[in-house]
């Protein structure tokens, strides 16, 4: 009983770690509040629901997914980089165009997929046998995605391309003094961080096996909570990578949902706790944990 | 090396504001010309390394470095060419980002950013070297990250920063005017040794006139958009602060600040 509850969180815990990894590379890096998450995360579910249903492979779903949602950030890197519209209601822009398209991809508001229909998690199953081991298929088939792009994005961090990247946000205009132009090099980063929102909203989707139009409210929420979390409580051990910290971060802040819920918390008060826990988070950062650090002040 | 010709730049045309700034400003800079530029606020001094910059468009004339027409071009293209340091040590680092990253950034300047390895394993020993130079003690720190340095160390490895890869034009933005007496005099010793060392044609606005004096092979004196003094040679050898200083109370009489 325990130990399904744990494997649940953990297994939500990770399938959203990887969307928070995205909003840690908007909100933190390039210090851009980038709502758009809250489209790429259902058009990420949307893009992989129609390919499964059409029985095509649901490991291309996840690299579709993942192009899909690096085209959406890159509208939303256009609006503000070349058409210059402030950079919250770019977001607000994209996710709004994207409720259209996502319900367009679909063709209606919500729908489930086929008992028959194949899954990452429905194809990896049959190797972990009927033992013990099988309560755990799902679990660990979204850890090795989880670890898979947080490694990647470890990588990417440390190249040159992604050297610009953390300078962009720190000090637009060292990009310039480099020769380069920081208006690419922020779409690039709102590219990147949109494809792992989507695909996260794909395993979400192969996960859940539904799609729900309305599915992506709160989803950039729970991502600046898992961020913050990651970014301040984890901050404290030493040699931990930060998307380690934002992974961890997701999972404890799933972990208090779940509890909330098992506890008795009606599910339509969900997004509810999720704003509670969330302000929560930000006053542990700015009362607790910050205390004697004065000048730190960057609330969402 | 530096051409500007006919620059007109008015600010806020058309308004109550309407501020007339250049009107057929002319500038020559030759090849290997360290330059001071003073004058008092306002005239003109760091709009003109706006314009060469291109943070600041022009409203008319020709900005020429290296014999490229540079009007139509972009900042970060011009950036190819044309360094730049700031008054705000902030501005030339990436605060979270490592001594090393920082320089390893630099290194790369207008070259492509792919994603090959970031830091500059093969040049850290070099890097440490030019720290060095310093003797502030941050050849030992290179993992320390940026944003921990005083204005003083930031803005030396600002001034490293911008300079690593050679530009053809460098311009100095009141660079020392942010830092205590103590940090000015070592960053300004080190401009004039980079410059020397390298070659770097420069131009350094500032509003210490004992720099002006005692730096670089020409002073330009500006005001209201004009040049009042330009001293090169046995002539700039031969003023003193005195001599700048009286031309800008007179100035200052005349316009009545």
């Amino acid at each position: 009983m325990i130990e399904s509850l744990i494997i649940g969180i953990l297994e939500i815990g990770f399938i959203y770690g990887i969307m928070a990894m995205g909003v840690y590379i908007t909100y933190t890096i390039l210090d851009f509040p980038d709502l758009s998450v809250d489209g790429t995360f259902p058009l990420g579910i949307a893009v992989t629901f129609v390919m499964i249903n059409n029985s095509i492979n649901p490991w291309l779903a996840l690299i579709a997914a993942f192009a899909a949602g690096c085209i959406a950030g890159v509208f939303t890197g256009i609006f503000n980089v070349k058409l210059k519209i402030r950079n919250l209601l770019c977001g607000i822009l994209t996710m709004t165009a994207l409720y259209s398209v996502n319900y367009g991809i679909v063709g209606k508001a919500s729908d489930f997929l086929g008992m028959d229909s194949v899954t990452i998690f429905s194809q990896t199953a049959p190797l972990f046998g009927s033992g013990h081991i099988a309560m755990y298929s799902k679990l660990i088939v979204v850890v090795f995605i989880a670890l898979f792009a947080k490694f990647a994005l470890d990588w990417y961090m440390r190249t040159k391309s992604g050297f610009l990247l953390r300078s962009v946000g720190d000090n637009e205009g060292l990009v310039i003094t480099l020769a380069k132009n920081p208006g690419t090099v922020k779409i690039i980063g709102l590219a990147i961080s949109n494809g792992l929102v989507a695909l996260s909203g794909s395993v979400y989707c192969q996960y859940s096996r539904a799609f729900n139009v309305g599915g992506g409210t709160g989803t950039v929420v729970m991502g600046l909570a898992a961020v913050i979390i990651g970014a301040t409580v984890f901050k404290k051990i030493k040699f931990m990578k930060v998307t380690t910290g934002v992974l961890l971060g997701m999972i404890l802040y799933r972990a208090c949902i779940s509890i909330a819920l098992k506890l008795g918390l009606p599910s339509q008060n969900t997004n509810m706790a999720i704003t509670v826990l969330f302000i929560a988070a930000l006053m542990l950062n700015e009362f607790v944990l910050k205390k004697n650090k004065p000048g730190v002040n960057k609330n969402a | 090396m530096l051409e500007l010709s006919g620059i007109n730049k008015t600010f806020n045309a058309g308004t109550i504001d309407e501020k007339v700034l250049f009107r057929d400003f002319d500038l020559s800079i030759d090849d290997g010309e360290f330059v001071a530029v003073i004058g008092s606020n306002g005239s003109g001094k760091t709009t003109m390394l706006n314009i060469i910059s291109g943070s600041t468009d022009v409203d008319a004339g020709e900005v020429v470095v290296d014999g490229i027409v540079m009007n139509k071009m972009k900042d970060y293209k011009r950036a190819v060419k044309v360094g730049r340091v700031f008054q705000d040590p902030v501005r030339g680092t990436s605060p979270s980002m490592t001594i090393w990253e920082n320089l390893s950034l630099a290194d790369n300047k207008a070259k492509r950013f792919g994603l090959t390895f970031g830091l500059n394993r093969v040049r850290k020993d070099f890097y440490r070297s030019q720290l060095e130079i310093l003797g502030m003690g941050l050849e030992d720190r290179l993992d320390t990250a940026a944003g921990a340095l005083s204005g003083g160390q930031r803005q030396a490895l600002a001034l490293i920063m911008a300079t690593l890869v050679r530009p053809d034009l460098l311009l100095l933005d009141e660079h020392t005017a942010a830092l205590d007496p103590k940090a000015a005099d070592i960053v300004m010793e080190l401009t004039d040794r980079i410059v020397k060392d390298k070659g770097i044609t420069s131009l350094m606005v500032t509003h210490n006139l004992r720099y002006a004096v005692e730096y670089g092979t020409r002073t330009i004196m500006m005001h209201d958009g004009g040049i009042v003094i330009d001293a090169k040679g046995e002539e700039k050898a031969s003023k003193t602060i005195d001599d700048y200083l009286k031309v800008f109370n007179t100035i200052s009489i005349e316009t009545g600040n």
